[in-house]
């Protein structure tokens, strides 16, 4: 284990089709990151491959062997993979407890538990957490525990749901770190979602763009999105940067989904998975819904007033962050404040592209 | 003297009161949290129509019996163990056992309903993870029982201090015979009605302590449950 294959693979929940025709391989040792938008299967795939769900058709198969979904027991099987999920749900109890559980189901002598967990809990560095109940953690460290948890049985294949999905910076970077250190050193094979695109060029060997159940585009980062990738690293530290599925509408225009249920219309004509980018000068700030032919307006809340001089940068929520520069004069004319809501307005030919 | 015989008497009330409501719930839990388990589980299969049918039947007639009336229930067990009943020849009724099996028919349908709702609000996650941290079904059922155990708990003290503040059940299966069936709340029926006052109320104090430990022992657990 694990050369893993899927083959044509169909999920369907009560008539909807969640995953269409989906196949790939990953190779032992290999780091393989699905991205997509949300709802376009990722997690319905992952679920299925730790065995938690049974495809509708499909074989997928671990080293050669077929997975027998129908199988009363499958724990032989899950007994060699790892798997963190999106939500963490940590047992109630100690994070010591949480770490052993793998272990204690596998029943394994309280002496080797007590070594293993405790260096689990130095790679996630969280020394000193091991009689806090892991309820009462906060939700970097929770996920840690949790990456610890899936981790102490030794996998030798490990599944990750979105790992550091609205995480602190720092246990975002732990977890980076502990999923390159443990693929290098131990040769574990990992398969993950992120909506991270920079999390994915950095950890992935390969990737696949998995968009409404089909795969879209498989391979290197760079094979997939795009040959010249300085722009997008460049767009990545740039702000009002957004990415997702883009279909062409009847105008011609681009429609760009770009999750948590918003669509950015772009004047470019491009389908299929794109990075974008909203200049914050071309974004038009105002207290009510503007009567103007600009195709995006999103309503938000202040979150953030950073004062440039005569220019004052804002950072508004509406779902996404957006951030919009606009000069101090109306800045004090339409006396905003933290917690303001606003209407964030640009036009379609505002909207970049790589 | 009197004093002694007086304060013996309330000893001997009080213990049988405890004793007869307490073997309740101890039997009654072993059959009820198995089978509300059981039921709460259910929660993680598959929800077809047929299934949410009987689910909803299921949950509305244990929740009709959660509140079944007493002296109903000792009505049915006095029918059962009186002399010509079909349980006659046992010799059961206006025995502390007579009163233990109606306060254990009045508790079985509370443990059950408490615990089935406490172990179907678990998280469906939780199961999902102890299945995928390699928990065998058996293993993982026990993991989500073991999340569910502050309202399991909560299951057997709600029980409990049904059964000890009862009082229409048991006068009729245990017939309120002084020194043998006579518990708190018929002691204080008699001693009203016989205007010993002070008796009653004696007896009454006592009964509300232990109402009182048993709701300060439950807010406890609760404070402790939602630490999450």
């Amino acid at each position: 284990m694990p050369t893993i294959e899927v083959q044509s693979l169909f999920k369907e929940y009560s008539g909807r089709r969640v995953l269409k025709d989906v196949s790939f391989e990953v190779q032992n040792g290999e780091v393989f990151v699905l991205v997509g938008p949300n709802g376009a299967g990722k997690t319905t795939l992952l679920r299925i491959l730790d065995l938690l769900e049974e495809p509708t058709s499909g074989t997928v198969l671990f080293d050669g062997s077929p997975v027998d979904y129908s199988a009363k027991d499958k724990t032989a099987v899950r007994k060699r993979i790892g798997m963190v999920f999106q939500r963490t749900a940590l047992f109630n109890m100690s994070a010591f407890d949480n770490i052993a559980y793998g272990l204690r189901v596998r029943g394994e002598g309280e002496a080797s538990i007590r070594q293993s967990v405790g260096a689990m809990l130095e790679l996630v560095r969280l020394r000193g957490f091991e009689r806090k109940n892991a309820l009462t953690l906060s939700g970097g460290e929770a996920q840690r525990v949790a990456l610890a948890q899936a981790l102490v049985t030794k996998p030798e294949l490990l599944l990750l749901d979105e790992p550091t999905a609205n995480l602190d910076p720092r246990s975002a970077s732990i977890v980076e770190e502990v999923l390159s250190r443990i693929n290098r050193e131990d040769g574990t094979t990992i398969i993950m979602t992120t909506h991270n695109m920079l999390q994915a060029e950095g950890l992935a060997h390969r990737v696949a763009v998995l968009n409404e159940g089909k795969v879209e585009g498989i391979g290197r980062f760079q094979a997939v999105f795009g040959t010249s990738p300085g722009p997008i690293r460049d767009f990545a530290r740039l702000e009002n940067v957004f990415h997702g599925v883009s279909r062409i509408s009847p105008e011609g225009t681009s429609i760009v989904d770009i999750g948590d249920g918003l669509r950015i219309e772009a004047a470019f004509r491009r389908a299929g998975y794109v990075m974008l980018h909203v200049p914050p000068e071309d974004i038009i700030l105002s207290t009510q819904p503007l009567l103007s032919s600009a195709r995006n307006a999103f309503e938000g809340e202040i979150v953030q007033i950073t004062d440039l001089g005569p220019l004052v940068k804002l950072k508004v929520r509406a779902q996404k962050d957006f951030v919009a520069q606009i000069t101090k004069r109306s800045f004090k004319d339409m006396r905003l404040n933290i917690g303001s809501r606003v209407f964030v307005t640009f036009k379609a030919s505002s909207v970049r592209t790589d | 003297m009197i004093e002694n015989a007086f304060l013996e008497e309330i000893f001997n009330i009080t213990l049988l009161s405890l004793r007869v409501s307490g073997m309740a719930v101890l039997i009654g839990a072993s059959i009820g949290i198995p089978i509300g388990a059981a039921l709460g589980f259910r929660q993680f299969r598959g929800k077809q129509a047929l299934m949410r049918i009987i689910d909803i039947m299921m949950k509305s007639i244990i929740n009709t019996f959660m509140g079944l009336p007493p002296v109903l229930v000792g009505l049915s067990v006095y029918l059962l163990l009186t002399a010509s009943g079909p349980l006659g020849p046992l010799r059961l009724i206006y025995t502390p056992t007579a009163m233990i099996m109606t306060q254990l028919i009045m508790v079985v349908p509370i443990i059950i309903g408490v615990t089935m709702s406490a172990v179907g609000s678990v998280e469906k996650a939780i199961r999902d993870r102890a299945l995928s941290l390699g928990a065998t079904d058996r293993q993982a059922a026990w993991t989500v029982l073991r999340e569910a155990r502050m309202g399991v708990l909560t299951s057997v003290i709600v029980a409990f201090g049904a059964a000890i503040s009862e009082v229409g059940g048991i006068m009729i299966t245990g017939g309120n015979i002084r020194w043998v069936t006579r518990t708190l709340t018929t002691a204080i029926v008699v001693e009203t009605e016989l205007g010993n006052f002070d008796l009653a109320l004696s007896l009454g104090a006592i009964l509300l302590a232990i109402a009182f430990i048993i709701n300060l022992a439950l807010t406890i657990i609760q404070l402790r449950g939602t630490k999450r």
